[in-house]
């Protein structure tokens, strides 16, 4: 996973509430068998409307998107995260995101941060003036020219793993002896539930 | 020693912590996982990269259901039709080689078993109650129906729990929906579910389990647990349960992967001790009055976008939230709809019965009970019924409910997610409108342009039968 320490530039002032994860990548695209090239089919159906926030060459290459409540809501489609990953976003700001997409976003080196509402309109103001906005996960702050300075939290675990670009399967199977442990504890007290498609 | 109340969820979750790190981040082991073909391709690839193994193959199974067609999957002579979408073929493809080269149980599509991955779990008794369950799909919050621990997951998470069979993850807090009382005649599980969505918002769940408790969900079948759990991801929690009893245990006993004999009694015994202490704390508390619900039907494109279906297409301005009236016009500009109209005069030309929600034999003989010497109405262009799996559909057929469906014009359909997601051939026009038995109405959910109208079985038939949105309890 790509690292993440800092980001900067312009925003994508998206602001709407429940987006979902249809809207970030409808289900014809999730054919593919591969993680790549789902930028293609991100926000379709926001895209087809003139005038979008996306397709406004003002935001062009913008590595951050800021929206409203409950962002990537629904499916628990890691494709929304590879279809942001692909359009170059990097942080997505919110007041608040579903808990299955912020999981899928962290392991694909997007930083989702959440700021109160209040907070969110006034970047949603500052990126549609065309300001440059800067995340720092290091120092946990959202920063604008304007002098604005907004803290935000991240779990430890991930702030961690997005700051190194650690692979929690990695991890995990260093630790394949506190597992297999677990494993002995409940074949010896409840051995059917270790039979599954077994039984 | 005496350790302080805890609730369902903290039951089921302290039994599977692996280790705790420092940062408070636990892992946690994970008892079953449920594979499909569209979220598992990746998570194979990277196995295959990484040269890892499936630490636990036999707590695996795996089942397509979300690409494949719902028409008939034998010809004349007995052999597989081809999907004649490449892509789904392809998906179709890695799957079934994917699962036997790692060592997976692995139902094919032309098998009696085959259905939604939330239909055969369990019907498999593969789902147990005090169990974690994963997959990687939202509406895995659907087995919480048994008592079980079980949520959506990503890609890498399905990665993750193939190669160690456990994930890393923050525990939520717990949250009470309690309904006292008794559903009235014509209210259904659905329409309960769709009430509470619509009373706690699309995040009202966010952070949190959901344990629904009280003399409603007492009293209902697993089937009608299983809808309530499995649209708990439509209220933003992560999952959803019901403590398990003498109904849940009645429903699993003798399933072909539920634990036998003496093990059977051990497991009982354990199962009866998932109840919430009593005193136990909820982070957040919703109560409800059986009384006050409705048949419900959605008017927009959020899943708490809900109105009694006496109810009126709701006026932007009536919202006190600013994002919500600016929701509620996008929404209504999408589905065509004009404030004040009453619900039942949104004509529909389209009838979706089916999908993990609302598929299992309880629900078909709902909606047939309604369609019994009855006809849909001649603007109704498509009314298809999706068995949630093979051996629903066959118990259907048993019954006679096949028969009823074709006689009211229904479709009779072979078992997947069908038309609930816009992926496989099943959709639903641009700019027309459909009452679903699905979980979800969000923009283009069914189809580019089209419009989803969130009902129950029963309220999906009663649609049909007039060609519009309509109340059920005045048909029976």
């Amino acid at each position: 996973m790509q690292p993440l320490t800092r980001a900067q530039g312009r925003a994508i002032p998206l602001g709407l509430k429940n987006v979902d994860t249809d809207i970030i990548i409808p289900a014809r695209w999730l054919k593919t068998i591969s993680r790549e090239g789902l930028g293609q089919g991100a926000f379709e159906t926001i895209r087809a409307e003139p005038g979008n926030v996306f397709d406004d060459p003002a935001y062009a290459g913008a590595p951050i998107l800021i929206a409203g409540d409950n962002f990537g809501c629904g499916s628990s489609r890691e494709h929304a995260a590879w279809a942001l990953a692909d359009l170059g976003i990097r942080v997505v700001i919110a007041p608040s995101f579903s808990d299955i997409f912020s999981g899928n976003a962290v392991k694909n080196g997007i930083l989702p941060v959440v700021l109160p509402q209040d907070a969110v309109d006034r970047l949603l103001d500052a990126a549609r003036e065309g300001l440059e906005i800067s995340v720092d996960l290091e120092a946990q702050t959202v920063t604008t020219p304007y002098q604005d300075r907004f803290a935000f939290t991240l779990d430890p675990f991930r702030r961690h793993c997005l700051l190194n670009g650690l692979d929690e399967v990695g991890l995990t199977m260093a630790r394949g002896e506190a597992i297999a442990a677990f494993e002995a504890q409940r074949t010896a007290a409840r051995p059917w539930l270790m039979r599954g498609t077994a039984a | 020693m005496a350790s302080r109340p805890r609730t369902l969820y903290e039951k089921i979750w302290d039994a599977h912590v692996v280790e705790t790190r420092e940062d408070g981040t636990a892992l946690v082991y994970i008892d079953r996982h449920l594979v499909h073909e569209v979220t598992s391709p990746q998570a194979f690839e990277a196995l295959r990269i990484a040269g890892r193994t499936v630490r636990r193959p036999e707590l695996t199974l795996a089942v397509p259901d979300h690409n494949l067609p719902t028409t008939p999957r034998l010809d004349s002579r007995g052999l597989p039709i081809p999907i004649a979408d490449p892509e789904s073929a392809a998906q179709l493809a890695a799957l079934e080689a994917n699962a036997p080269a790692f060592g997976i149980r692995y139902i094919p599509a032309t098998a009696k078993e085959q259905g939604i991955v939330h239909v055969v779990g369990p019907e498999q008794g593969f789902s147990l109650p005090g169990t974690t369950i994963v997959c990687g799909d939202s509406h895995t919050a659907c087995h919480g129906g048994l008592g079980a621990l079980a949520f959506g997951i990503g890609t890498s998470e399905v990665e993750h729990v193939l190669a160690t069979q456990t994930l890393l993850l923050q525990q939520s807090k717990p949250m009470e929906v309690r309904v006292e009382g008794a559903l009235g005649p014509g209210v259904s599980a659905k329409d309960l579910i769709l009430h509470i969505i619509g009373r706690i918002g699309a995040a009202g769940g966010t952070g949190y389990v959901i344990e629904y408790r009280g003399a409603v969900f007492e009293a209902m079948s697993v089937e009608e647990r299983l809808t309530v759990c499995n649209m708990s991801i439509e209220a933003g929690a992560r999952a959803g349960l019901i403590a398990p009893d003498d109904v849940t245990f009645a429903y699993l006993r003798g399933r072909p992967m539920a634990p036998q004999g003496a093990e059977w009694d051990a497991a009982v015994a354990y199962w009866r001790t998932l109840r919430t202490d009593e005193g136990a704390v909820f982070a957040k508390s919703v109560v409800i009055d059986a009384a006050d619900v409705e048949p419900s039907v959605t008017w927009g494109t959020s899943p708490e976008d809900v109105v009694p279906i006496g109810g009126r297409v709701p006026h932007p301005e009536d919202f006190a939230d600013e994002s919500k009236r600016v929701a509620a016009k996008k929404s209504l500009d999408y589905m065509g709809l004009t404030p004040g109209t009453p619900m039942t005069e949104v004509a529909i030309e389209n009838v979706f019965i089916g999908s993990c929600t609302n598929s299992r034999i309880e629900d078909l003989r709902a909606a047939a009970a309604v369609l019994k010497g009855r006809r849909k109405a001649d603007n109704v262009r498509w009314a298809i019924v999706v068995p949630g799996s093979g051996l629903v559909k066959a118990q259907a057929e048993e019954e006679g409910l096949d028969r009823i469906f074709t006689e009211a014009g229904f479709e009779w359909r072979e078992p997947g997610c069908s038309a609930c997601l816009g992926m496989n051939p099943d959709k639903v026009p641009p700019g027309e409108r459909c009452a679903s038995t699905s979980n979800r109405n969000f923009v283009g959910r069914q189809g580019p342009g089209a419009r989803t109208h969130l009902v129950s079985p029963a309220m999906a038939a009663a649609a049909a039968v007039t060609g519009r949105l309509a109340d059920v309890r005045e048909l029976v």
